[in-house]
């Protein structure tokens, strides 16, 4: 038998087992309109939390990106300084972290997708919830019981049918977002860890230490070479400083050595 | 005739649009039955293609029931038969406790 005829079945069932257990059938109409309410608020706060996960995605891609970037300065860092190991580990790690970029993007339309299509959702039950709430108003004043019976159960049927339809959408939502929260959770707390760093072998926490270490190096040969300058400078005033004042010509002497120093180190 | 798709709301199709609904309903007939994904998904995408292209979206305060529904578009064929054996609308906070 036909998929749509059957599943067109399944709500209108759903609908028919409601109205058999109503006794009035006035009372059927004020019992779903607060139904109706009630279903209104929980789409638009699923749309709400749809959108607050898609934002959180959106704050982890940024993320992400930052660190894409920092490997890439890495690389090209590496390269200069004739590290083609270091070079090749951070691109690796790089290229990891941009798979899980493309995740983070589908990830993100799909969400984009599901607010758009609730937030329509919305707009539509809350029309149809508006016109429900004129319609039940001119049925109770103005039909017969009988006549009344005929209304109430057309109209009741076609929201039954909306909402059914409703909230499904709200359900898929849930269980998508539930899903998506659960592996952006796992993402948030491996950028939080540092895991993500350390993912490939050799990682970047070692690409950057190696870098540091080689800009630590040259720093240390700097001083080294200054603080040798230093001392050769001012050796022959200790050696000579014991006795008796010293004469002009070794004052001299130590002020063009003390402006020599001056310059090398201005000049470090 | 009226379809509704889910998550997209009704739409008033005409005489040659039923026809070839018809005939994809078919399809989509096979595939739930011999649980085939790639199947149904062809014919889901063609089915809700052919109304949102060839049908009118009823006005927002018609309240009406649907000839036929049609699944979401993104639906899975494992979702549906779960949808058509359990004949339950999860989510669905209608009717009486």
């Amino acid at each position: 038998m036909s998929v749509m005829k059957r599943v067109s079945l399944i709500f209108r069932a759903k609908a028919d087992k409601a109205l058999d257990r109503m006794e009035d059938p006035r009372e059927t109409l004020d019992y779903s309109y607060k139904q109706q309410v009630e279903m209104l608020t929980r789409v638009k706060r699923g749309v709400a939390d749809v959108a607050t996960s898609r934002k959180r995605v959106e704050l982890q891609m940024n993320a992400l990106q930052k660190e894409i970037n920092k490997r890439d300065v890495q690389a090209r860092d590496a390269l200069g300084k004739g590290r083609e190991d270091l070079a090749r580990a951070a691109l690796q790690n790089k290229a990891q972290l941009q798979g899980q970029y493309t995740d983070l993007d589908s990830q993100f339309a799909s969400l984009q997708e599901q607010e758009e299509k609730l937030t329509l959702a919305a707009q539509r039950l809350d029309a149809k919830v508006q016109a429900f709430r004129t319609r039940k108003e001119t049925i109770k004043a103005t039909y017969t019981a009988a006549e009344a019976q005929t209304r109430i159960n057309e109209a009741f049927s076609g929201i039954s049918e909306e909402m059914g339809d409703v909230g499904l959408a709200i359900q898929r939502a849930e269980d998508k977002t539930a899903q998506m929260q659960a592996r952006a959770g796992a993402i948030d707390e491996l950028l939080a860890s540092g895991a993500l760093e350390d993912h490939v072998s050799g990682g970047t926490d070692y690409i950057q230490a190696e870098l540091d270490k080689l800009g630590a190096g040259s720093g240390v040969e700097a001083e080294l070479a200054r603080m040798k300058g230093e001392i050769a400078a001012s050796a022959p005033k200790q050696i000579e400083g014991n006795g008796a004042a010293p004469s002009q010509e070794q004052e001299q002497e130590q002020e063009q050595a003390a402006t020599a120093e001056q310059q090398a180190g201005d000049g470090a | 005739m009226i379809v509704r798709i889910l998550g997209e709301g009704q739409f008033r199709v005409g005489e040659d649009a039923a026809t070839a609904l018809t005939a994809l309903d078919k399809d989509l007939d096979a595939a739930v039955r011999d649980d085939q994904q790639a199947p149904f998904a062809a014919a889901l995408h063609a089915a809700v293609a052919l109304v949102r292209s060839e049908g009118t979206p009823l006005a927002a305060d018609e309240i009406v029931t649907a000839d036929y529904i049609l699944p979401f578009s993104d639906a899975t064929v494992d979702e549906v038969r779960k949808l058509l054996a359990d004949g339950t609308i999860a989510g669905d906070s209608i009717g009486l406790p």
